[in-house]
């Protein structure tokens, strides 16, 4: 306890309240790194949430429900990458399409899950090992998805530093010209790479109508997966830094309604507005030592591929 | 088509456009309105909606309605105003008390079109507004979470401190007081009106520091979900009777019934009798409903809440009735003093007992 807040309870509620965006943006990570600015992430995530939520429901089981958000989000990056990479479209505006899209589409297929309770999301059993002071409920005291979450940006992580095909995955990023002269198949990996994004969003969006909330309701995500994609920039395309800066997000939101419940009278738009503050210090940091060495944003964010070029 | 078949037939639609406007007049007359999110959050707006399909019901054929939801407050409010004006809507319903420099606004521009503007204080020869006692209904959430908590301590979920919330916030804490010297509230405030997820996680703050009431003033039903969730945490229905979460956490709930009003105001306007008027109704006039009080409740607690809403109703009891003081224990009414309308409407204080700091 520090001056009224339960500090133990208050990494333990930022870690849930953080796993959302922390998926989307590791999500978004991995297609920003293969070159391609997906805006879409809040369309996908509130899809995610809506067939997660209606899977869940109807099956009886978060997992399945899960797999369903997942499913059903890289079903929408798909499209994305479809338009994208093969008809050529504008990434920025094909992006925000797909949010507009995601919003509406959620909104319909959810008409029916109003009010209705989902499956509950089981902790994972630890045993003994919960009841521990401290450790116990901020490292053994979630459910199975914040583990989840936590081996993803872990595999993404390593995946991308030390597999051969993440090797892959960030020439495609940084300059799609050569990667193609090399002989890799530039669309194909953007594909995958989307996908892969879009899955994640959904497993976010699930995890938001599942366990945080849990319910579903239109127009749910309300910005989170904006915010995501601000964290993949205040990140630096750094999967390591997605988690930081994912639970920094996440955390002030939980911080400031716990320091209110605690009784503190606290400026919350300072606060609220704080990680945002920080995000622009990050980009004048990037872009002052970007001098120095290899610019933080991979080389082909946002361009076209057309292997005529 | 070909271009000049295109343009003969572009020529020939505008044409007819232009002959069929003055049929038009003769249609019926449209009115529209802006919500701050979306139908389905299943309270605040839902209740609007609600009610602009029972005003539809009512006046069949004489007026048809539209609605543009999920309009942020703010710049975008006036976007979304100005577009129903040009689209030719009589009558505009503006849902949430951040429309109100909008409405204000685009009232002048559009001196033929009524605007009515929902919670708000500012009115023009064409835009009117109303409101409910939401104050009633929280003197009788007071009452019955002060008889029922066990850890005596009500959370309480706030949007923006805005007269209308800290009226309910006083309401609530003097009746839950009355019944409970020991009662205290915890309030979090959340700066928004609809946010699922944030509204949950304000929710499990407040039921982590010991609240096993949590009173809302937010639109979404995920404090309920987040209450059932926990178990043994009591919550009301805001705006609408949130039903599915009877009987617990859901224990009672204010109902928005806008219905008879929307329907009064677009008969006026069918009539042409339709002025600027400002209406705030309560219990009294059926606008405010208290929904369902489920078995969940002691027999006496029931039977005491009951007692209170049939005094407010019949304006035997105001729910803010002397004496009274102020956070910092100046005087605010005298013994069996109530407060007039006005000074209701922009109360930015908090009562006498309450702990919590008001947000500058």
């Amino acid at each position: 306890m520090i001056g009224g807040i339960d500090i133990v309870t208050l990494i333990a509620a930022l870690m849930a309240a953080s796993t959302p965006v922390l998926l989307a943006a590791t999500g978004e990570l991995v297609a920003e790194k293969a070159g391609v600015l997906n805006l879409g992430v809040e369309g996908m995530m509130i899809v995610g949430a809506v067939a997660g939520f209606a899977t869940a429901v109807t099956t009886g089981s978060p997992v399945l429900g899960f797999a369903g958000g997942a499913l059903a989000a890289a079903l929408m990056a798909s499209l994305f990458a479809l338009l994208t990479q093969v008809f050529l479209s504008n990434q920025t505006a094909t992006g925000l399409a797909l949010t507009l899209f995601g919003l509406g589409l959620s909104a319909l297929a959810g008409k029916g899950f109003e009010g209705v309770r989902p499956p509950p999301t089981g902790k994972v059993p630890f045993g003994p090992l919960a009841d521990l002071p401290v450790v116990g409920p901020i490292v053994f005291g979630h459910d199975w998805m914040v583990y989840v979450s936590l081996a993803l940006v872990a595999a993404v992580w390593a995946f991308l530093k030390y597999a051969r095909l993440g090797l892959i995955l960030r020439a495609v990023g940084e300059n799609h010209d050569a990667a193609h002269a090399l002989g890799y198949r530039v669309i194909a990996v953007r594909f995958a790479a989307l996908a892969f994004g879009g899955a994640l969003a959904g497993l976010g969006g699930a995890y938001l109508s599942l366990v945080r909330v849990p319910q579903w309701t239109e127009g749910m995500t309300a910005g989170a997966g904006w915010i995501a994609l601000a964290i993949v920039v205040f990140a630096s395309w750094r999967a390591e830094r997605v988690l930081i800066g994912a639970y920094l997000f996440g955390g002030i939101t939980a911080l400031q309604l716990q320091l209110q419940a605690a009784g503190y009278a606290i400026p919350v738009h300072f606060l609220s507005m704080a990680p945002y503050v920080i995000t622009v210090l990050v980009l004048v940091v990037l872009s002052a030592t970007h001098r120095y060495g290899a610019p933080a944003a991979p080389a082909a964010l946002g361009r076209t591929f057309h292997a005529s070029n | 088509m070909d271009r000049r078949s295109f343009l003969k037939t572009t020529a020939a639609t505008a044409t007819l456009a232009a002959v069929g406007l003055p049929v038009r007049a003769a249609d019926p007359l449209k009115i529209g309105f802006i919500y701050v999110g979306p139908v389905g959050d299943m309270g605040w707006s839902y209740q609007h909606d609600v009610a602009r399909r029972a005003m539809e019901a009512k006046l069949g054929g004489k007026v048809v309605t539209s609605f543009i939801e999920n309009v942020p407050e703010g710049p975008d409010a006036e976007r979304a105003l100005t577009q129903l004006a040009l689209e030719g809507n009589q009558m505009i319903f503006a849902t949430s008390f951040g429309f109100m420099e909008a409405a204000v606004n685009i009232a002048a521009k559009f001196p033929n079109v009524k605007f009515e503007h929902a919670t708000g204080y500012k009115r023009a020869d064409n835009l009117a507004t109303y409101d409910a006692r939401f104050y009633e209904g929280r003197a009788v959430q007071g009452t019955i979470a002060g008889r029922m908590t066990k850890t005596n301590k009500i959370g309480y979920i706030g949007s923006f401190p805005i007269p209308e919330v800290i009226q309910g916030i006083n309401a609530a804490y003097i009746h839950a007081k009355k019944v409970n010297p020991d009662v205290e509230i915890k309030v979090v405030w959340a700066y928004t009106w609809f946010d699922p997820a944030k509204e949950a996680d304000a929710a499990a703050a407040l039921i982590a520091e010991g609240c096993d009431f949590i009173l809302q003033h937010t639109d979404s039903t995920a404090p309920q979900a987040k209450a059932q969730e926990a178990g043994n945490v009591f919550t009301f229905g805001q705006a609408s009777d949130m039903e599915a979460f009877k009987p617990s956490p859901r224990v009672a709930s204010t109902i928005d019934n806008w219905a008879p009003y929307y329907i009064k105001r677009a008969q006026a306007l069918v009539d042409g009798t339709w002025a600027s008027e400002s209406t705030w109704g309560g219990i009294g006039t059926g606008m405010v409903k208290i929904g369902e009080i489920t078995d969940a409740v002691p027999a006496e607690v029931k039977a005491e809440a009951e007692e209170l809403i049939a005094k407010i109703g019949d304006g035997s009891y105001h729910p803010f009735t002397g004496p009274l003081k102020k956070q910092d224990g100046s005087e605010w009414l005298a013994e069996g003093k109530t407060p007039e309308d006005g000074e209701l409407a922009g109360l930015n204080f908090f009562v006498e007992g309450i702990a919590a700091e008001m947000p500058k």
